[in-house]
């Protein structure tokens, strides 16, 4: 697809079309979730042999299984007979899917096939295929790719996707922080039980637009909930993120240019934690904060990179703690997104903490948090009000903060000179225009 | 024909059931008229206010794993009348902008059933259909069931007869929210 006259990044403007066409909006399924490494889950979700958990990738279903040996497989959830869904649980334990149309089953257990996925039961195989269907050939079909990464699970459905570290880039500072605990111990966190998934009328790409390094819309946007104070500590404006009173949320954003990958704040900068009311949170987090200073400067480690930030494309976090959640926009339409929302704890999280932290996330974040609330009034009102032929006629202003960056020590990224830019924006639509017109993995690779 | 005493102990069921229906109806009112600093006097301090979620799980694993658990996993409410009244203080901040303009709102009850009666406390269920209307063509209905503590505290003069809610678990049917958003009080 020819994205000549709707993006032009150097000089920030950016067409309306590609958040309400449907062509546009093929073209992405087609070139971009097709080849781009997705988020898919978190192997806290499927500690035992067999247990599963239904995902998506983009607009496909998908089972994130681990099989009777343990090893992880993501599989397409869909029948090689007649296509039906061969799993509509949400979650459980099997190593035997059935699809329940004509009763093909499909086996993740290592005794009795070859390959995790593989088509084992095919009803009146004797009698009706006189044994000659080939089963190794029609089983799910697994991803080619896929990726642990401190216990997130990352696939593509492109054999020729580069090894994810390489897709990631630098950026891994801020996925380390993600899977790390307070004190910074990384793969040492776990999923609370429950991934709140909920539809909004906006394109997908705001989702990941706001995450991205966007600061510019906090005061306007979430006024109220500053008004009120959510956060540790008590009730001031500034706590919002656990910010100390006085101290700046944030200092920079950080754009990986070719990659895509965008934050808010910078690998230098960290807030600190913040003080509770509970004085056991404020020592456990006093003691995590002191073991993470040692643990970063033993390991080399930057001492920020928590984002809010997006890897590319479509899955947007907070490293945390307060919150350490990620989310992943799936589209549904142009015009509609389903999102995913995961809450993550340390993993040796004593109980008080633990519960301190998800009360803490559900107030925060999702559908019924009081910060993500104005967030989607905001997407869903942008993308009804610019379907309009006359509204599509003008394109969006991405202006702010060009030319005002400096380099990053970190590859391939650069950090803007004030706080509020959208610099990352501007990157993050280069590269999604790349993966969109179709430019191969060695044009889009190459120097990153 | 039942005896004078099982007659005078259904009349005073029946009695009680009436008054704890008005004690829902006269809550409807109050949170569909955005009499919110009101509802908030109905709810105790001690409230617990859980709206779990709700999974799509093999025959035989309903009991264990059809709804997260409130105190430890993840649900779409699972706070307390703190977080309660910063809702209220959010929505009248004029700057709370999915609910400015206000949506317009209708709490539906129905199925009203004592559970347990162990005074001061009453166990009681109920189906809800909550209906809102937004802006200009958005709508959204929130169809459960409702599962209430209500104790009485004596206190005169109140609207609520001195009954305050003390547990409430809203069971949405629904898995994928399909609303965009929770700004409702339930």
């Amino acid at each position: 697809m020819d994205l000549t006259d709707l993006l032009d990044t150097a000089n920030g403007v950016i067409s309306r079309e590609i958040f309400v066409s449907e062509a546009v909006y093929q073209a992405e399924l087609d070139n971009l979730f097709t080849r781009a490494w997705l988020l898919v889950g978190h192997e806290s979700q499927i500690p035992e042999p067999g247990d599963f958990f239904s995902s998506r990738m983009g607009t496909e279903s998908v089972l994130l299984t681990r099989d009777s040996e343990g090893a992880i497989h993501v599989l397409l959830n869909s029948c090689r007979h007649r296509g039906m869904k061969v799993c509509r649980y949400d979650e459980g334990n099997t190593l035997n899917f059935m699809c329940p149309y004509h009763g093909w089953t499909y086996s993740t257990d290592g005794k009795l096939v070859a390959v995790a996925g593989e088509l084992l039961g095919v009803p009146h195989f004797r009698a009706g295929y006189g044994s000659r269907l080939d089963r190794s050939a029609w089983g799910l079909v697994p991803t080619p790719k896929v990726c642990n990464y401190h216990g997130l699970i990352f696939a593509s459905w492109d054999p020729d996707a580069p090894p994810f570290e390489e897709y990631l880039g630098d950026f891994h500072w801020w996925l380390d922080n993600l899977c790390s605990s307070a004190s910074g111990d990384i793969g040492q966190v776990r999923v609370v039980r429950g991934v709140q998934k909920w539809r909004i009328r906006a394109n997908w790409k705001f989702v990941s637009e706001n995450f991205l390094g966007d600061n510019y819309h906090g005061p306007p946007s979430h006024e109220s909930v500053d008004a009120v104070g959510i956060g540790p500590g008590g009730t001031s404006a500034a706590t919002r993120h656990g910010a100390a009173p006085g101290k700046p949320r944030s200092v920079a954003s950080t754009s990986f240019t070719r990659l895509g990958h965008g934050a808010t704040g910078s690998a230098r900068y960290f807030l600190g934690y913040p003080a509770f009311e509970e004085p056991e949170l404020t020592a456990y987090f006093e003691r995590a904060e002191a073991a993470r200073a040692t643990r970063f400067e033993a390991e080399g480690r930057p001492i920020g990179a928590m984002g809010p930030a997006t890897l590319f494309p479509s899955m947007s976090f907070h490293a945390g703690p307060f919150p350490r959640a990620l989310m992943v926009a799936h589209p549904v339409s142009p015009w509609e997104t389903e999102v995913w929302r995961w809450y993550l704890v340390d993993a040796d999280a004593p109980p008080e903490v633990a519960d301190w932290l998800r009360r803490y996330y559900l107030r925060y974040s999702g559908p019924g948090g009081l910060v993500e609330q104005d967030d989607m009034e905001n997407w869903d009102y942008a993308t009804e009000a610019s379907r309009g032929p006359i509204a599509r006629r003008y394109p969006y202003n991405y202006q702010l903060g060009i030319g005002m960056t400096q380099p990053s020590a970190l590859r391939g990224a650069v950090e803007s000179d004030y706080f509020m830019t959208e610099e990352n924006a501007r990157n993050f639509y280069a590269r999604w225009g790349q993966f969109v017109q179709g430019d191969s993995w060695a044009q889009m690779m190459d120097g990153v | 024909m039942s005896t004078g005493h099982d007659r005078d102990e259904l009349l005073d069921r029946l009695l009680l059931t009436q008054e704890l229906t008005d004690v829902l109806y006269d809550e409807a009112e109050l949170l569909d008229e955005g009499r919110w600093e009101a509802w908030l006097d109905l709810l105790a301090d001690d409230l617990s206010y859980v709206m779990p979620l709700r999974l799509n799980v093999a025959v035989g694993q309903h009991h264990a794993r059809e709804q997260t658990r409130g105190g430890e996993e993840v649900c779409w409410f699972d706070e307390g009348k703190h977080t309660l009244t910063q809702r209220v203080g959010q929505l009248r901040t004029g700057v709370h902008w999915a609910e400015e303009p206000l949506s317009r709102v209708s709490h539906l009850v129905t199925n009203v059933r004592l559970r347990r009666v162990e005074l001061p406390e009453v166990e009681l269920s109920c189906r809800f259909v909550v209906h809102r209307n937004r802006v200009a063509d958005e709508t959204d209905f929130f169809v459960g069931r409702r599962h209430d503590t209500w104790r009485r505290t004596g206190a005169d003069g109140d609207s609520a007869g001195g009954w305050k809610l003390c547990r409430r678990e809203l069971l949405l049917d629904q898995n994928v929210l399909l609303a965009k958003n929770l700004t409702l009080l339930f």
